[in-house]
């Protein structure tokens, strides 16, 4: 160390901005996770509730007449993937509301004054949290599918499952905590939550099929984020994985699974742009 | 040159005016006392000091450096211990001292050896493991004065330390205060308590209104002011009647600036007078007239009697017309 002794400011010392970075991002995302830990109702409660939504809802339609399903799928089978994306996606749509808890408990501006090399590790640190919950979570319910019979995705299929859920993970999340910098406080951000989460569900193929639906709210599935989503993890269970493969028919057009992610992709980055502008008002 | 120099700052909240034309300027080395009412703009100055806020208009500098143009460079000359103490509960303090040092991107065997010496320095060795949820308010500004110090900054800017505090906590932080002067840090702190900044300040400014209207040392300021205060009562109670019969009779006494009956007292007067002198013929007037005199106590002007003649009104008057007026919403939201 070249520093004059051990009164020197060691801020003062020329370190990387790499280094800096890192050093807050973690000490930002360790805190999360020592919450987590200390408190963890949300977590268990963020498990058993797609548990119990996996078990009642494929008891409710197990006796669904044959050919309900593209396929000859079981429900229970069909319903796996649309309780794993709606996990991550409600997982995800919570990110901002410990934002904006520090936001208005004062927390937030102990981090804004201190010298951040960035302030987006404090978005970066929500992000790598909430995406590592999510993808814990998904894990379980595919886990507990598998032990009732739902079956298991292959390596590939694994794969696509992990990429499809972290892009929604991240377009939510952005969406999330864009919503934590612009509304005015905790209450009106759960309402969004509230509004937003249910309502997407059941107008997606989460629980029941497009062919199923009348026309109206068919068209509303088939441009539900969701759908992109539910679909490529579908076809991951379903065997060999091909992307071009037509993964659902919406009254537009077929849809491939390329297209579902592209999808989601485009959805991803357009979310973060747009947020930026109000990450950059209240952070900067 | 000054650690701290604002210029010209404007700011205000919707209809409302926080700060109008504030000068304000701080020399390094010194325990400078900001003092004002509730809502005279103290915490709007300091966090634009903090660069928690911009001004609307006006100049800020920090240790030579522009904090509107260069304000990271600010953050890490400044240790900012906000009014309201924001700590997370479910942290121990030892963990929350931790991630303000990896904000500041100290080197964890700096930060943690920092950390066992603030610990040790402020007493907080009994607790600092446990979680912040179960801190008293003492403990919780403890804490937070600990954070503030992590990096040892060249500023410390604090925003009423001592509100609300027990004697005993009030006591470990000011002695805290006095010895981090003496060790080279500079330190800001605002207040609304007189007796803080008397007992604390090299320097010190009144605040009122958005802008500072007396600037100077506490002995400065009272000097300033001219003459003693002597307090005198002629029984234990006196009824009104009395105590002006007494008033108009020393009214008239050569050297008397003024005299007011303290109706809060048992009706004792209070007089301005011009020096020592003038004690003597006012004891000669007594006599004369076959006044008793139960209580006759002279002494310096006191910040109150500054605070007084600056502003026209005392510190409580001043607390009470504001308080009406804030738009906390309006604040709030800007805080957030």
């Amino acid at each position: 160390m070249t520093s004059s002794g051990c009164s020197a400011p060691i801020s003062e010392q020329e370190r990387g901005a790499f280094a800096e970075l890192s050093q807050e991002t973690l000490a930002l995302t360790r805190r999360l996770f020592l919450q987590l830990i200390r408190r963890p109702s949300t977590l268990i409660a963020g498990v058993l509730q797609p548990l119990i939504w996996l078990i009642l809802f494929g008891a409710l339609f197990a006796n669904a007449p044959d050919g309900l399903l593209p396929g000859g799928m079981s429900y229970g089978r069909f319903l796996g993937a649309g309780v794993i994306v709606f996990t991550a996606f409600s997982g995800a749509l919570n990110a901002g509301l410990p934002v904006m808890f520090d936001r208005e408990f004062g927390f937030l501006n102990r981090l804004l004054v201190a010298p951040l090399r960035s302030r987006s590790s404090i978005v970066l640190a929500s992000v790598i949290y909430i995406t590592a919950i999510s993808l814990l979570q998904s894990l379980a319910i595919m886990l507990t599918a598998a032990l009732l019979g739902y079956g298991w995705p292959g390596a590939a299929g694994l794969l696509l499952v992990m990429v499809t859920l972290l892009l929604l993970v991240f377009a939510v999340t952005a969406l999330s905590l864009g919503l934590a910098f612009a509304l005015p406080g905790h209450i009106e951000l759960i309402a969004v939550i509230f509004v937003t989460n249910l309502p997407l569900l059941f107008a997606s193929t989460a629980l029941a099929p497009l062919s199923f639906m009348p026309s109206w709210l068919g068209w509303l599935a088939a441009l539900n984020p969701l759908t992109f989503a539910i679909e490529p993890i579908r076809a991951a269970y379903r065997g060999p994985l091909d992307l071009s493969a037509v993964l659902f028919e919406a009254p537009y057009g077929d849809v491939s699974g390329f297209a579902c992610l592209s999808v989601l992709v485009v959805l991803t980055i357009g979310l973060f742009l747009l947020i930026r502008p109000l990450l950059n008002r209240k952070l900067s | 040159m000054a650690l701290i120099e604002l210029r010209q700052l404007n700011k205000s909240y919707g209809s409302v005016i926080a700060l109008r034309d504030l000068n304000l300027s701080v020399q390094e080395g010194c325990l400078f006392g900001f003092l004002g009412p509730n809502g005279a703009g103290k915490t709007t100055t300091l966090r634009i000091l903090a660069t928690l806020l911009s001004p609307d208009s006006g100049d800020v500098q920090v240790a030579g450096l522009n904090a509107l143009e260069n304000p990271r460079a600010v953050r890490r000359a400044l240790g900012y211990v906000a009014q309201e103490v924001a700590i997370d509960k479910i942290l121990t303090g030892r963990e929350l001292m931790r991630l303000q040092g990896d904000l500041y991107h100290m080197l964890p065997r700096d930060r943690d050896a920092r950390i066992a010496d603030l610990v040790e320095r402020l007493g907080m060795s009994d607790w600092i493991d446990r979680r912040c949820g179960t801190y008293s308010g003492g403990m919780r500004r403890r804490l937070d004065l600990a954070t503030g110090l992590l990096h040892r900054p060249r500023l410390l800017v604090l925003d009423e330390p001592t509100v609300g505090l027990d004697i005993e906590s009030r006591a470990a932080i000011w002695d805290l205060l006095r010895r981090l002067v003496s060790q080279g840090t500079s330190v800001l702190l605002s207040s609304h308590y007189l007796e803080e900044v008397e007992a604390l300040a090299d320097r010190m400014a009144i605040i009122d209104g958005g802008t500072v209207i007396a600037e100077g040392s506490p002995d400065d300021l009272k000097r300033r002011l001219g003459g003693d205060r002597v307090t005198l009562r002629v029984r234990e109670f006196s009824d009104e009647d009395e105590s002006q019969r007494v008033q108009q009779l020393l009214n008239g006494v050569e050297g008397v600036i003024q005299v007011v009956v303290n109706r809060a007292q048992g009706h004792s007067l209070n007089l301005v007078i011009e020096n020592d002198a003038v004690v003597d013929r006012l004891r000669g007037r007594l006599a004369d007239a076959e006044i008793p005199v139960f209580a006759l106590a002279q002494s310096r002007p006191s910040l109150d009697d500054v605070y007084l003649q600056a502003t026209g009104r005392t510190l409580m008057d001043a607390e009470l017309a504001v308080a009406g007026q804030r738009d906390v919403k309006q604040e709030r939201r800007q805080s957030m």
